[in-house]
């Protein structure tokens, strides 16, 4: 191991810590997971990953992660505009209320939103007569997976919006721009990056969410069945071999995430203006 | 999140209309430097209102409710159902401990990396870095899978351990490795930008002149970093103390023996009227309100000792 020398001790020992921690926490179950899967066929790979029931799962798990995310960009974008550009009451609270997402256990906020959109709870009494199901329904999905992504965007935009040059905007107005046209053709095209980032990262931590959606999802096979909750089922039956292929897909995809995520921030950072 | 930068004003105000040089080339509408940041009145007050909204909708009132029907049959009940339920005492004791063991663990291994990433420059860093952010990818249930399948009566190592009396899941040892995982990141996430900012001259100055490593890192090191060693701790505390999904693959759910609070949440939602299930929830719930409230503070302190060290260097080197 040849390295750059320092003059500070410590990198056997560090490094030795490190290393141990990350075989025994990660290393070694990652390999379990494959060593798993490799018992199966590839007949019986596809077999146990692509069935009605999984399928549906899929689609439950990715079009409400979907519908999530884009909302989520949006609110976000609204609320760290709103955060950065004004000055108004309470200011401080409702940006130190936007990190509750991340620091509230899912399995409370799953709990507390199944009630709250019940036939008898305090929003689903108004809106189960309109025919607006908000609990054990997709809809019930995501409006949960909602809450739990919302701080991702605001945070990735509003460091962005912050160190935006004024003077982009002191232009545009200066030719002419009307205030929309300022928005959308200058502040906008720079926070893409950022928002696309963001959007990445709701939607990424959607499709791994369980504790949440366990609670306001009903868990219906075919319909309210998302992929993590198929995993527990066939856990609880037993099947690990299934489980873990099922496991394995989910877990393809949140790594190809991933890279797409350090791609974007890399990207973004090169393009900073 | 700092937000003192965006409170300041970015246009002089002392450049007025008139003497702006750009908007006297204007013929049209004169426009002030700081009105060209600014949004009509309506668009603003719209939009605050909007997010009052928001914020009101999604965030506030489920956290209001959480305490309304807690304590909806009074503080008595309220009480009772925390203490009396022998299961639920054993919840919060098992909490109380596998919270404590994962997050001592994975300071160690922080401060760790932390120096490791920081203090030295070898092949591979790259890499290690991004290894370390690798748990906050994966799902919970899939890494409960995992270590079910490392360390599971059909799993790979399970058997063995089983032979020489060491029992892993369905166990409190399990919920503390999948605890540790979950939380891996936090602590040196927080370091390593710390660290890195503070960077590496006091240090040496103290080897230079003779101390050890140890005495270098307890007298020089931790007093640098730590309040942002504090912060990553406490987020790490709340997401232990809150992790549901890869608990409950390797708790084997046994009421009153492997039952974390968030376990015991969901079995008394399912057998018992919701007070009982949202008193132990505004544990939880109280557990990330305080979080935040540390953390705004914290962040406050950790920004505040970066500048101080970075002010001490400027001073030192003219």
């Amino acid at each position: 191991m040849s390295r750059t020398r320092s003059v500070l001790p410590g990198f056997s020992l560090s490094f030795g810590i490190t290393l141990l921690w990350l075989t025994f926490l990660l290393a070694l179950p990652m390999l379990a997971c494959a060593a798993k899967v490799f018992e199966l066929t590839p007949e019986k790979f596809l077999a146990a990953v692509w069935t009605p029931r999984t399928r549906a799962a899929y689609m439950v798990t990715f079009s409400t992660s979907f519908a999530a995310a884009t909302v989520d960009t949006a609110l976000g974008m609204l609320l760290a505009w709103v955060l950065v550009r004004y000055e108004f009451f309470g200011k401080r609270i409702i940006d130190a209320l936007v990190d509750l997402p991340f620091a509230l256990p899912t399995s409370v906020a799953g709990l507390v939103y199944s009630t709250l959109y019940a036939k008898n709870g305090w929003l689903g009494k108004h809106l189960v007569p309109w025919g607006i199901e908000g609990a054990y329904s997709q809809l019930g999905i995501i409006l949960v997976l909602i809450f739990i992504g919302l701080p991702f965007v605001v945070r990735t935009v509003q460091p962005v919006l912050e160190s935006l040059d004024a003077e982009l905007e002191e232009a545009a107005t200066c030719l002419g721009a009307t205030r929309w046209t300022t928005f959308t053709r200058v502040i906008l095209p720079a926070l893409y990056p950022a928002l696309l980032t963001g959007f990445t990262l709701t939607f990424a931590r959607a499709i791994g969410e369980y504790g949440s959606v366990v609670f306001v999802s009903g868990n219906k096979p075919f319909k309210t069945e998302i992929a993590p909750v198929l995993i527990v089922a066939k856990l609880e039956e037993f099947a690990y071999a299934e489980a873990t292929a099922i496991a394995v897909v989910l877990l393809v995809i949140s790594l190809g995430l991933l890279l797409v995520i350090n791609t974007l921030e890399r990207w973004s950072q090169r393009h900073a203006l | 999140m700092p937000s003192e930068t965006s409170t300041a004003p970015r246009a002089t105000p002392a450049a007025g209309p008139g003497k702006s040089p750009a908007a006297a080339h204007n013929a049209g509408p004169i426009v002030s430097f700081k009105q060209a940041q600014q949004d009509p009145v309506w668009v603003r007050w719209g939009l605050i209102g909007l997010t009052y909204f928001v914020v009101g909708l999604l965030i506030v009132l489920p956290v209001y409710q959480v305490f309304y029907i807690a304590f909806s049959n009074g503080v008595a009940a309220y009480w009772r159902a925390l203490t009396a339920d022998p299961d639920t005492r054993h919840s919060i004791f098992l909490t109380l401990t596998v919270a404590p063991i994962a997050v001592v663990l994975n300071v160690i291994f922080g401060v760790a990396a932390a120096w490791l990433l920081t203090r030295f420059r070898f092949p591979g860093r790259t890499l290690l870095t991004s290894l370390i952010d690798l748990p906050f990818a994966i799902s919970p249930v899939v890494a409960g899978l995992m270590f079910m399948l490392l360390f599971g009566m059909q799993g790979f190592l399970g058997p063995w351990l089983k032979g020489h009396g060491i029992q892993l899941v369905f166990a409190w040892p399990g919920l503390v490795l999948v605890t540790a995982f979950v939380t891996m990141p936090f602590v040196a996430r927080e370091l390593i930008p710390i660290m890195e900012a503070i960077g590496s001259d006091e240090e040496i100055a103290a080897v230079s002149l003779g101390a050890n490593g140890w005495q270098t890192f307890w007298r020089v090191t931790v007093p640098n970093i730590k309040w942002g060693l504090l912060f990553g701790i406490i987020l790490c505390n709340a997401r232990a103390m809150g992790e549901y999904g890869a608990a409950k693959v390797v708790s084997g759910g046994i009421s009153g023996k492997t039952d974390t609070i968030p376990l015991r949440v969901e079995k008394l939602f399912q057998e018992q009227p919701l007070p009982a299930s949202y008193a132990l929830a505004s544990l939880l719930t109280m557990l990330s309100i305080v979080t935040l409230l540390l953390r705004i503070w914290l962040e406050h302190k950790t920004s505040q000792q970066v500048q101080e060290v970075k002010a001490e260097h400027a001073a030192t080197s003219h």
